[in-house]
């Protein structure tokens, strides 16, 4: 065997890497020999780390010194909603250092949930000559500033993705700073910012650039500017408007809808801000051509919304509020005989009754109508076993389903049961579900069904469920490829995450919060798992000066090659195998 | 129903066979594994508050669940810091009880930016308690930026319809996007606006607060000043400076700092000179200023109209 793999010259076993890019793929080419293992890590293009603290930047460099592509993820998930404290961490500047004198050849950097300063754009905007996708998801740290840094020197830059970050708007001039003879942007998403962008700019820019393939504007670009930018830009594959109000008047309606009907190749659509429903016939000549719609900013009633998804044949993802109601996702079942992805946001989630016609029953009549079905994201305030049953029958190929019930706690509506049995059925019929989130009145029961069939289970989301340690165990002890487990507000304790304490090194990470850990488990835990990063996220003092046994506030586990990390805040409290309290 | 999963009907493999047996093998199995954490294990399994855990989850509802329980003696035993602000919200809030059990295991006296902030809504309940749904901290999970957004065109909504008043516009569908967005906006002025930033002068890390957890100025300087001018652990400032232990007061004017924050139109003003549901209505976010610094602010008010006509062209 060894000799055969050496009977080939490393450029042409080299070449046939080149054809795996999958990094599992890739991964497993380099555990077949030394040789092997040599060659792939010298032909490694790109890189993702799941969480950025589980390797240091001088570890990867080490490893892979030919990178061109690296993606970072930083904070936890639940950090979307406000639940981990600001200064947490999540800092890129030590990886952009890192890299910056390491790959001079570096094209792509994209961020999730991380924190970039201008700083650190600049760095990126100087070091990397060949420079060309900068994406950051929902990140924060940086502004407007910094963008302009970007504009100014990245000569190759194809792709500018801000979405759903958080930038400090100090001027719309940033734009302007893209020079004259630049042209190769293929793709814009500054659909985040608040600021009005220097229009005349961005219709130069858009004018000159003729690989332009996505588009997503801000809400500060108003309607009747569109049509000029669609004019300039007939290629476009993905456009977000601003926003989508203005006085209705036929010339600029007309306008409007030629300009739409002039893009051949648009596909997706997205912002649709401030709604005027005047205008949405406007897209009706381009509605059949399809495929992502995400009206989930637009504030128009379900017969719009009706006729527009109506005309959406080949509809694969639709992203909408409340709105549409059962009648409207009636209509999407109906019609939309290609839907894969279906994201229902609430209009009014914090309000006491319902404002919408909007049930079970929708969910239910799309999981029948729409064989192709397999992610779903879906707010309501009532539910059955029996339609969780309908859904999980329907739709043995769901691969996501996040079902959230807005009320914590809320049973099922006819019977008064736990929903335990509903989202048994969804895990024993969807055999190949990767992400689930629970909601609703649950016992342990359902992380019993879970720890039995959820089997390809990677992602699970749990709040206000269970009873007790068992639920927790069930799910640890079960779920063979249970990556990321995040709880909170659920009766789970120290039992459970001690017993299972093996199972979180397989697992890239676990939150709880607001569950029942003492600081105890997790000075034991972090004393018995050095290859574990225990992290106590308590804003009240040190845990120390508590009683052991008074629940921690927060608590983020996750493995690491890396150690314990250098940038902790001083709310996050972790053990060192001293078993010294050790204050970052 | 069970039956048709099977779950607990026939057996397969380790887990799961009949009813009580099945709990008993389970249970079994995690003390067997939990005699590798020798010294540990003990204090870890005992749990007196486990069972009336069972029953403090819950449910909003009358019949079908456990029954609602106001325990605070019992969470008194783990030492947190009760003071009798909590108390009033827990006994009133009863019906969200998951949300008590998240106030009880995060809440104290100084009021964590994160943790539900109750204490500080009972001191200045107006008119009763808050909207509908519990207010939790992330819950409905709806990310911030969407929220904000959505509560940005219920703003601006609000702004046509005021201007709307005036016109005569009978067709259905106006009257019906009125009604709509009224009751969105009313209730969007009681939920969460998106937290907003504070940052204070002199440390590069800013934190988020929650404005809806409060209804007036007082409690929100009070929470700031907690937050910010305690010398304990909760802010580590950065660089060596020194630590800020003189309790201030933001509003009075009394402190070497200021309460500013910054409105819509990106003009910094003075908090407190309007009424506190106008500010909550413009107030994008929150920055404590040097005294110092801010004496320049009343003249800036007067530029406002002169900056705007400037826009980026």
């Amino acid at each position: 065997m060894q000799r055969m793999a050496c009977s080939f010259p490393d450029e042409v076993l080299e070449h046939v890497f080149s054809f795996v890019q999958c990094d599992n793929d890739r991964n497993a080419i380099s555990t077949v020999c030394k040789s092997w293992y040599k060659i792939e890590r010298w032909s490694r293009r790109r890189v993702f780390v799941g969480n950025c603290y589980a390797i240091s930047p001088g570890m990867v460099i080490r490893r892979f010194p030919e990178l061109r592509s690296i993606e970072l993820k930083g904070k936890p998930h639940f950090a979307d909603f406000n639940l981990v404290p600001d200064g947490w961490g999540g800092y890129v500047a030590p990886w952009i250092s890192a890299m910056a004198a390491a790959y001079p050849w570096l094209e792509e950097i994209r961020l999730k949930r991380m924190v970039i300063t201008d700083e650190n754009l600049e760095l990126i905007a100087k070091s990397f000559k060949n420079f060309k996708v900068l994406v950051l998801s929902s990140c924060e740290g940086f502004s407007t500033e910094g963008l302009a840094a970007v504009a100014a020197n990245c000569r190759n830059l194809r792709e500018l993705d801000l979405r759903e970050s958080e930038v400090e708007d100090l001027s719309g001039h940033w734009l302007s700073h893209f020079p004259d003879d630049y042209t190769s942007l293929v793709s814009l998403n500054i659909a985040c910012l608040g600021c009005e962008v220097s229009f005349s700019a961005l219709e130069r820019l858009v004018g000159r650039c003729p690989n332009l393939r996505t588009l997503r504007l801000n809400r500060a670009v108003p309607l009747d500017k569109l049509a000029n930018l669609l004019r300039r830009a007939p290629q476009l594959v993905e456009l977000g408007t601003g926003a989508y109000s203005s006085e209705l008047r036929p010339d600029v309606f007309s306008n409007l809808s030629g300009a739409f009907s002039g893009c051949k190749e648009l596909k997706s659509l997205s912002g649709f801000w401030d709604v005027v429903p005047g205008y949405l016939p406007a897209v009706y000549p381009i509605c059949c051509r399809l495929t992502t719609l995400n009206l989930s900013y637009a504030t128009i009633q379900s017969p719009d919304l009706i006729k527009l998804v109506g005309q959406c044949q080949n509809l694969q993802r639709l992203w909408v509020l409340d709105y549409i109601e059962d009648a409207g996702l009636d209509a999407v079942a109906a019609s939309c005989k290609g839907l894969r992805e279906l994201r229902v946001f609430p209009s009014d989630p914090f309000g006491p009754e319902p404002n919408v016609l909007l049930t079970e029953q929708g969910l239910v009549s799309v999981s029948e109508g729409c064989p192709k079905l397999q992610s779903v994201l879906y707010f309501c305030r009532q539910m059955s076993n029996a339609a969780l049953m309908t859904i999980a029958r329907n739709r043995p190929n769901m691969t996501r389903f996040r079902l959230c019930i807005i009320e914590p706690g809320t049973p099922d509506y006819l019977t008064l049961q736990p929903l335990d049995v509903g989202f048994g059925a969804i895990v024993e019929h969807c055999k190949d579900l990767q992400r689930l989130s629970l909601s609703g009145l649950l016992t342990d029961r359902v992380f019993e069904y879970i720890g039995t069939y959820a089997k390809k289970l990677e992602m699970l989301s749990v709040a206000f469920a269970g009873e007790s340690d068992l639920g927790l165990h069930h799910v640890l002890s079960g779920c063979e490829n249970l990556r990321k487990l995040e709880i909170r507000d659920c009766p789970f304790g120290d039992k459970a995450l001690l017993a299972n304490a093996a199972k979180l090194e397989t697992m890239r990470s676990l939150w709880m919060s607001s569950c029942s850990v003492t600081f105890g488990a997790c000075k034991l835990l972090g004393q018995k798992m050095p290859r574990l990063n225990v992290e106590v996220i308590d804003e009240r003092g040190p845990p120390d000066s508590r009683p052991e046994r008074c629940p921690i506030e927060k608590l983020y586990i996750y493995r690491t090659v890396a150690g314990p990390r250098f940038d902790m805040p001083g709310f996050v409290w972790t053990i060192d195998e001293d078993s010294a309290m050790r204050l970052s | 129903m069970d039956g048709t999963l099977g779950l607990l009907g026939g057996g397969s493999g380790g887990g799961g066979s009949s009813g009580a047996s099945a709990n008993e093998s389970t249970v079994s199995k995690v003390e067997v594994v939990e005699q590798d954490f020798v010294g540990m294990s003990s204090e870890a399994s005992s749990y007196p508050a486990e069972a009336e855990l069972e029953l403090g989850l819950g449910l909003s509802l009358g019949g079908g669940g456990a029954a609602v329980k106001a325990k605070p003696c019992k969470w008194g035993e783990r030492g947190r810091i009760l003071t009798a602000k909590d108390f009033p919200s827990v006994v009133s809030h009863g019906s969200s009880t998951p949300s008590r059990f998240s106030d009880t295991a995060t809440a104290a006296a100084v009021g964590p930016v994160s943790g539900t902030k109750r204490a500080a809504d009972s001191v200045c309940q107006e008119g009763g308690s808050p909207t509908g749904g519990s207010q939790v901290v992330g819950w409905p999970p709806i990310r911030a930026y969407r929220m904000n957004s959505l509560v940005n065109q219920a703003k601006s909504q609000r702004a046509e319809e005021d201007k709307l008043i005036g016109e005569k516009d009978k067709s259905p569908d106006a009257t019906k996007k009125k009604i709509y967005s009224k009751a969105e906006t009313n209730a969007k002025e009681k939920c969460h606006l998106g937290f907003v930033k504070v940052n204070i002068d002199g440390v590069p890390i800013g934190r988020k607060v929650d404005l809806n957890a409060h209804s007036c100025y007082a409690t929100l300087a009070q929470m700031l000043e907690d937050m910010f001018f305690r010398s304990a652990t909760t802010v580590k400032s950065m660089g060596g400076e020194e630590q800020l232990t003189k309790p201030s007061k933001l509003l009075d004017g009394s402190s070497e700092f200021v309460l500013t924050y910054e409105d819509r139109d990106g003009d910094w003003m003075l908090v407190g000179d309007v009424p506190w549901g106008m500010f909550l209505g413009s107030v994008k976010r929150l920055r404590i200023m040097r005294t110092s610094e801010a004496n320049g602010l009343a003249p800036r008010f007067h530029e406002r109209n002169e900056r705007q006509r400037s826009k980026p062209i």
